[in-house]
């Protein structure tokens, strides 16, 4: 499991984090949702030891986020963060290579190659493997820096707005990708702006709302209309669709 | 990964290339006084190949750990750092104290105290808060302009004899190569270019930016740090060799990439390796037996180099 013990977080004078102290389950897939500047992708790449702790203690399947080698973190947790932008000019198959990097460190093995190819597949990318990064819309190369989180092939996935550049059908695969990954008995923790695709696809949600904890659990948990009024300060309802809630806010 | 032995064939082309000029720079025209002018041409020939691995090295590190490709060390001021430095000591200890210190104990010294305020200046520029491309720019231009005022003001504080030493440490010419200084020039380069090429597989893993290399377990901001060290002392290597050359590593490094065939830095190191010395020892040759002129190479290279650079910056080739 994650477990976040007493964290806060500020930039500047602004107060992004209070007092989080929260465990996420493994072998779940966990949504971090709430409205813009609640502090979710603070949340996330302080766990991911991306932005460095200020106060408080993070630990993932038992490793302290500050203290654990990096290496030993990188074969735990793999990371998609929320701006991605290369420097080198890369094909779609090298940057999905660079996933293995934490295993192999420089000298890649059959095995390695193996995981890639499979990335790739997981993806939709196999026609595309060959083709530079810059010669992609905007969700193929998502979709190419997601694959290479997967060819990382942790325990552990931290995904921050993965959906955020893909059209309806590829964001459905993924969440199906996703939801394979953890039968399989990996842990997801993702932050959506979609609420609906966590009211559909997570088994835990974690709702923040400016810089706190407003309220955290499974989905019906969270997903009751006064929760999530509150949460966002708009109107809605909620309705359920096959078993599990659908939150209709465009009206 | 890319290994040396499937260097692509431009690379090896270039290396080949090299050879040539390299030989007929030795070999052509030695006349009867073989015995003085081929250990000259020696010399000056393994100056050429230091300054230029030294250069294109420095460039390649530099523009990986700044994330981007029209930004050298000189045009961020690390030589103009160097040349404040000589001009500092030449104040302190007067053109005579200047010219009589040991070479290698004052090589020495300007090495430490060149990696100590490059890392205070620009590591803190291109540390953990360098994603602002264009204020990182902007200040490094202003601290080049600063160091280089800076030197200036120093200079004409001076003696005129003192002002003569400062000019002559500060004007580029590949005659005034020093043959004492050259063997540790030579060793420094080798060691900081092997370095080089030691961390080429985690600065392709850095190139990816900082939250992806730190996600794949690479420490990104140790790496900044050592890559920064390099820069400075293969700077301090080359101006120290021949004066400051702001475009040379620019054009070298941009022509390079391309050539490499890949975006990997072991590849590209030794490609802008070898192509800065082809240009350098090639140029030279032209210049010193075609046209027979002593000191016009490094003024020709730099303008040829800010032309070819303009053209690929507008055919969108440096990305």
């Amino acid at each position: 499991m994650i477990a976040v013990s007493d964290v806060h977080h500020h930039i500047g004078q602004a107060q992004i984090l209070r007092d989080i102290t929260l465990t996420l389950p493994a072998g779940k897939i966990t949504a971090l949702i709430g409205p813009n500047g609640a502090g979710k992708s603070t949340l996330l790449s302080l766990v991911a030891r991306l932005t460095p702790l200020q106060q408080g203690q993070i630990t993932v399947a038992g490793l302290d986020v500050q203290r654990a080698p990096s290496r030993e973190l990188a074969r735990t947790m793999a990371i998609l963060p929320q701006n991605v932008a290369v420097f080198s000019r890369l094909r779609v198959r090298e940057l999905v290579a660079f996933g293995r990097w934490p295993h192999h460190q420089g000298r890649p093995g059959p095995q390695d190659a193996a995981k890639v190819a499979a990335a790739l597949h997981d993806m939709g990318l196999d026609d595309l493997s060959h083709r530079f990064l810059d010669q992609l819309s905007g969700g193929q190369r998502q979709r190419a820096h997601l694959a290479m989180a997967l060819a990382q092939d942790t325990p552990w996935l931290l995904l921050d707005e993965p959906l955020a550049a893909l059209d309806m059908a590829h964001a459905r695969a993924l969440m199906q990708t996703l939801a394979r990954l953890r039968d399989s008995g990996k842990s997801i923790v993702m932050v959506l702006h979609e609420v609906n695709y966590a009211a559909a696809w997570a088994d835990h949600v974690v709702a923040l709302k400016a810089g706190r904890v407003l309220a955290h659990g499974t989905p019906e948990t969270v997903f009751a209309p006064d929760v999530l009024g509150a949460l966002y300060d708009t109107r809605l309802r909620v309705i359920r669709q096959d078993g599990r809630p659908l939150v209709l806010h465009h009206l | 990964m890319t290994s040396v032995g499937r260097l692509p064939w431009p690379g090896l082309w270039l290396m080949l290339a090299l050879l040539m000029v390299g030989a007929v720079y030795l070999l052509a025209g030695l006349g009867p006084r073989a015995d003085v002018v081929l250990p000259l041409r020696a010399t000056r020939l393994a100056g050429m190949v230091v300054l230029g691995v030294a250069i294109a090295v420095a460039t390649v590190l530099f523009q990986t750990v700044s994330r981007n490709r029209i930004l050298t060390p000189q045009i961020m001021g690390v030589d103009a750092l160097y040349i404040l430095l000589q001009t500092g000591l030449v104040l302190v200890l007067g053109p005579v104290g200047f010219a009589t210190l040991p070479v290698a104990g004052k090589f020495t010294l300007e090495l430490v105290v060149m990696v100590l305020a490059a890392l205070a200046l620009f590591g803190t520029l291109l540390g953990r808060g360098s994603q602002d491309v264009a204020r990182m720019i902007l200040t490094g231009v202003i601290l080049g302009i600063l160091l280089r005022s800076l030197a200036n003001l120093i200079a004409r504080l001076m003696d005129p004899n003192a002002f003569a030493v400062v000019q002559a440490e500060s004007v580029v010419s590949l005659t005034r190569l020093d043959a004492g200084l050259l063997p540790f020039a030579a060793a420094v380069t080798g060691l900081a270019a092997g370095l080089a090429v030691w961390l080429a597989p985690r600065l392709d893993v850095a190139a990816l930016g900082r939250e992806t290399a730190v996600a794949l377990g690479l420490r990104h901001d140790g790496l900044v740090m050592l890559a920064l060290a390099l820069v400075a002392v293969l700077v301090a290597v080359a101006t120290a060799l021949v004066g400051p050359l702001t475009f040379l590593g620019l054009i070298v490094v941009a022509l390079a990439r391309p050539l490499a065939g890949s975006a990997r830095h072991l590849p590209l190191l030794i490609t802008a390796s070898v192509l800065a010395v082809l240009m350098l020892v090639a140029g030279q040759l032209v210049f010193e037996r075609v046209l027979r002129l002593q000191s016009a190479l490094p003024a020709v290279l730099e303008g040829a180099g800010g032309v070819a650079f303009l053209w690929l910056l507008l055919k969108g080739r440096i990305r």
